[in-house]
Formats: structure tokens, sequence, C-alpha cells
């Protein structure tokens, strides 16, 4: 076996290439079931940027919390969400992980440090602040990680939420999943500054921009912010520059894209073959043990729709409870 | 001991409680300190109406949270942290604040124990200057009690008393569901007596603050202080009023209205929040359709009018509900008027 040129173990890029290959796997899932009417609701798909997370979350503890978005399907997986507790969530079933209360855009899994998706864009931001500020008082080393597209950066609650983390010196740090698209509309069109280090340093915050399909540069840079912040060096930005392999939702016509736009991305902006090639061509990881992972995250999310479609519905009993603790 | 306070001082007292019997209660707000970072730091304003004043000599910056002027960011960073263990009371100084924080509390903090399968539990108080009186125009005089109630997942508060106000202070801190607590600006010089020891009042429990036999006055906040007035002037004219302080506002406390009802066959409600689909309007539905049979008469509302408040003092002297209208109300139950 060849030197491992890698900041990562064997196991631990078996590992990161797993996960990938599972938020893949379980997106372009949903992407088919849900063309064929099977899953309620709106859906908005991971894929394309699977290495952000991975690259990121790799670097987490489970009592880490994450705030996520609406596409917060890879965070979730990435932050150890059981996918098997997540598809049953977006059919909508009861041993769903908010048993079928949540759905998509809500999927929260408390004790693994995912505080939830979120309907509401950049309204995580302040969450994570919140968070940070919960660890930074009990001075045990947990980070706060707030995620939001380039849409949601021009958010009010997310700007507002770099200033505060900044002037309380909090553990927290902001992802901008840079794909280039606020729903339908272009990043160029909808934001002023070239680069979001620029927006960070506005802010008095160090900002770092990578290539968020490379998952080495994402987890470099995000292992020294997410060090710093242990370590009570404060807060920082994160810019993952990165693609999005579906629509806004599901059901998008996308047609503001160009003409095969995406096959392209899908070519050469593929966060999982870049990978392989890398590990492969190293001679780290063989081909063989990674069409391993791949048969079995295509199991797993097999397993996953089946249990979701033998799951039992909520009951009417159901809808009223859970309001409130007590009430 | 029971000593006389104000409602100022009261409010002050179970903040001080609280902290000092669980170190998972921090405060957050703009000036709760005041002077963040100026020379004349220490304790300099204790929140803009010196309601907080003292706590940050006893407890420190590690707990009392000076903010940026940025509701959006610290209402929201309270909830993320009482979803991670602590037990944020934020102040929001004025409640007409809250439209620029609004997600934070509707979609987020009511929202996430049912979104999230009941899992989540978000023991967050928000307390919040309500209520006209002060010259302060449309956008610092607000009763928006009702926006808050309509959302499932709030609790909502809105004491009339300096006991009260403690009492149900605490118990909103302790409580494990987010809390909007209400505190009307021209109460907080009202004294009272308040027991020195630590106290809760439950969440949930009006109180009938006058007994009476003809006519059931329901209120909250300032404006039970103007029916309890208004009960006084109609005794000279024979007519006995039970008031009822609903203290709560979700949840309702419904069962004491009822029984009241039952008894008197006559209902005023008044709220000095505006009138559309308000407390008022929401206590009147609500008994009409399960005690119609015990009404001998219309339910009358007593309400601030449809509009903004206005600035004018004569204007907003004619704006907020008086107790002759509440009296008026009464005599037109009674077929008096």
């Amino acid at each position: 076996m060849a030197d491992n040129p890698f900041p990562l173990d064997r196991d631990r890029l078996l590992a990161a290439y797993r996960t990938m290959r599972t938020i893949r796997e379980f997106e372009d899932r949903l992407h088919v079931d849900f063309s064929r009417g099977d899953i309620p609701g709106f859906v908005h798909l991971y894929a394309g940027e699977e290495a952000a997370a991975t690259g990121i979350m790799m670097h987490l503890r489970p009592t880490d919390r994450i705030a996520s978005t609406h596409r917060g399907h890879g965070h979730c997986i990435a932050k150890g969400v059981d996918p098997r507790r997540m598809m049953k969530e977006i059919y909508g079933r009861k041993g769903g992980s908010c048993e079928g209360k949540g759905g998509s855009m809500h999927i929260a899994e408390l004790d693994v440090g995912m505080m939830g998706a979120n309907g509401i864009l950049g309204a995580g931001a302040p969450l994570a602040c919140g968070a940070a500020l919960a660890a930074k008082m009990r001075g045990d080393g947990d980070v706060a990680i707030s995620f939001v597209g380039d849409g949601a950066s021009n958010q009010g609650t997310f700007l507002e939420s770099l200033n505060l983390a900044a002037v309380w010196d909090l553990p927290a740090i902001f992802v901008v999943e840079n794909n280039a698209y606020a729903e339908s509309t272009s990043r160029s069109y909808a934001v002023a500054v070239e680069s979001y280090v620029d927006r960070a340093s506005g802010f008095g915050l160090p900002g770092v921009s990578v290539d968020g399909t490379d998952f080495f540069a994402v987890y470099e840079a995000a292992g020294e912010i997410i060090d710093r912040a242990r370590r009570g060096g404060g807060p920082a930005l994160l810019e993952c520059e990165m693609v999005r392999f579906h629509g806004h939702f599901e059901g998008d016509a996308q047609t503001y894209r160009a003409p095969g736009e995406q096959e392209e991305l899908r070519k050469t902006r593929n966060c999982l073959t870049r990978f392989r090639s890398a590990v492969t061509e190293a001679g780290v990881l063989t081909d063989a043990e990674l069409d391993a992972i791949d048969a079995e995250a295509l199991a797993l999310i097999d397993e996953a729709v089946v249990g979701a479609l033998a799951a039992p519905e909520p009951t009417a009993d159901d809808l009223l409870t859970d309001v409130y603790v007590s009430y | 001991m029971a000593r006389t306070i104000t409602m100022r001082e009261a409010v002050n007292e179970a903040l001080d409680q609280e902290m000092a019997r669980d170190p998972s209660v921090v405060l957050m707000g703009e000036d709760i300190v005041g002077g963040a970072g100026s020379p004349g730091e220490d304790d300099a304003w204790g929140g803009v109406l010196g309601v907080t004043k003292g706590l940050y000599a006893k407890y420190g910056r590690e707990r009392l949270l000076d903010t940026p002027l940025s509701e959006s960011a610290y209402i929201g960073a309270a909830i993320g942290a009482a979803t991670c263990g602590l037990r944020p009371v934020a102040e929001l100084m004025f409640i007409d604040f809250m439209g620029v924080c609004f997600d934070q509390i509707y979609n987020q903090a009511a929202k996430f124990r049912y979104m999230f399968g009941g899992k989540a539990e978000t023991p967050v108080t928000i307390r919040a200057m309500v209520g006209a009186g002060f010259r302060a125009a449309a956008q610092h005089s607000q009763m928006l009690t009702p926006l808050f109630t309509h959302i499932p997942g709030l609790k909502v508060v809105c004491p009339s008393t300096p006991y009260d106000t403690k009492g149900l202070l605490a118990a909103a801190i302790r409580d494990n569901d987010p809390v909007i607590f209400c505190e009307h600006k021209a109460m907080y010089d009202m004294s009272g007596d308040v027991p020195e020891g630590t106290y809760t009042i439950p969440l949930g429990e009006a109180e009938v603050v006058r007994e009476g036999n003809d006519c059931t006055i329901v209120a909250y906040g300032l404006m039970v202080h103007r029916a309890l007035e208004a009960a006084q002037a109609l005794s000279t004219e024979s007519i006995s009023c039970e008031v009822i302080d609903l203290r709560t506002l979700s949840p309702l406390d419904l069962d004491t209205v009822l029984e009241s009802v039952e008894s008197t066959g006559r209902l005023v409600c008044v709220d000095e929040a505006t009138p559309r689909c308000n407390i008022a309007a929401d206590v009147s539905a609500q008994v009409t359709q399960q005690a119609f049979s015990a009404l001998q008469a219309g339910i009358q509302m007593v309400t601030a009018p449809h509009t903004p408040v206005p600035f004018s003092p004569v204007l907003e002297d004619a704006y907020i509900p008086s107790a002759a209208k509440v009296a008026s109300a009464v005599r037109r139950t009674m077929g008096k008027e």
C-alpha cells in the first residue's frame, strides 16, 4: 500500500466516502421517488454539495450543534442522523425523526447535535449563536455551526448573527454554501461582493473561501476554523463554492439554467468522482473498496425507503400532541 | 414576609431569585446592564426603566448579557441557547419591536416541540413592555398580546399586580415552554404587598379579584384596574360586578370565566388591544359557544379603537379604555343605558 498523502487515515477516508455516497444515493433516490408522486410536500436536494457537509462534519463531536437549512438532508446524514429515520420523516410516517410532523424541511435529531433543518432562510444563524453561547458558558470546547446558502446570506438574521458572534466572541462558525443560485436567482445578481471573505471581514471575522466540491479543501479549511473556535479563538466564516445538481425544489423545471449545465457539472464538478480519483490514484483506497461502499449505500437507501413505506401513518390523536411541554 | 414594593422591584426580585436558584438562568437584552463598554459601565442603567438594576453587580457579565441593538440575533440566540441547556430570559424592550424578530419567536421557538415530534424543549422567557399611557406614540405603546395568543406553542402572561408579577415571572422562567411575559409600562411604579421569599403562581389560572352577582367583567393587565374602578362606581348604582383578572392569556383559564358567567348571566370583556381578533373577542366567542344559555344579554366588549396609538395626550387618553366606558358597557348589559 502506498504512503498516505491525505490528512485522514484509511478508515476515515472510507468513512468520508461512505457519508458522501450515502447522501448522494439518498438524494438521487428522492429525486426519482418524488417525480413518481410518492412524497408529499416540498423537497430540496443536496446532491452535488456532499463534500461540504462531510468535510466540515468530520471534525465535529455529537455534542457540537449545527443549524441547518431547507436543503438539509446532507447536513443531517453527515452529522449522524439515521437515514432510515430521515426517510420515514420525509414520507410523513411514525418513527421518523420528527414522528412525521416536520417533514423534509424540519428534520432534527437533537441528541446528535442536529438542531433542525429550517424552512425560514437565515433563521438558523441566531439559533447557532445561542448554541455557541451555551457551549462557551459550559467551557467544554463545543462549537456551533450555522449553514446558509448564498441566497440566505443576504438575510438580516445572518448578518446580525455575524456581528453578535463577533462581539460576544462565540465559538460559532458560519458556513456559506454558495451553489450559485438563490432559488432561481444567480448569486452574481443578488450579492454585490466578490467573495464572502469580504463580508466576514466587514464584521471583523476571519473568512476562508474554498472549492466546496473538493472534500480535502473543505476538510482542511474547516479543521483550522473549528479547532480555533474550540480553543477560544472565536467565530469565523467559511465559504464553500459548490454546485447544485437538482433544482431549487423537486419539480423545478430549471428553465433559468443553461442547456446541459447540470450534465456538465455532474461530469466536471462531481465531488464523489473527484474524491475517488484522488484516493485511488494515490493508491490509498481501491476501486473495489469504494464500489463496495456504493453497493452498501444503495442497499441502505433501499432499506430506508422500504421501511418508510411500511411505517405507520400518524393517527388523528397525534394531531394534538406535543404542542407544549405542559399546557 | 410581605412588604410593599413596586412592580418594577417585583420583576427585579423575581429575576434575582431565579438567577440565584438556577445557574442556567441568564439575562439578555439591550442595555439591561447599560453602558457596556463605556466608562460608567457598572449598572449604568439596568434596563431603560431600571428594572434590571443591581443584578450586574451580583451576577456579572457572564450572566447579564448586554446585546447589540439587534433583536433578531439576540432573541434568536436566546431561543437557540434555550434548546442547549440554558434558561434565558431575554428582554425585548418594547413589545412593538417584536416585528423585527418575530420569525424567531413564531416560526422557531413556538414550533420546535411540535415540528420536531415532541423532542425539543425551549425554556425561554421573553419579557417586553406593553401598553399605552406614556405618550410614546404608535411604535412604543401597543398591546400586542393577541399576536402571541394566536400562535400555538407560545404561552402569554400579562400580570396586573406586583404580587402576581413576581410569582408569574418565576413560574414563566421555570416553565419549559417559550413564554411571552408582558409588563405594562404604566404599572412599574404601582405598589403592592409582595412576600420576600420565592413563590410561583401557576400559568393558566385566572383570579376572581372582586366578587359580584349581576355582571362579569373580564380583563388583564392595566385594564383590571379600570374594571375594578368601574365595579366600584357601579356598586353605588346597586349593580354588583364580578371582576376576573385573566393573568395568563395562553393558556386561557376559560373555566373560571364560564363559572362566573353561569352565575351572573352577563359578560363584559375589556382589552387594551385593538378590537379585531383580540383577547376580548376570543373570550366572547368562546363564552357564546359554551355558555349561550346562561347569557341574559349580549356580551359587550370594551377595547381600544381600530387605530394606531396616537401621540397627542388628549387623543391617547381617549384611546385607552376608561373605567367610564367599562361602566357604561356593564349598564348596557343590564338594559340600563
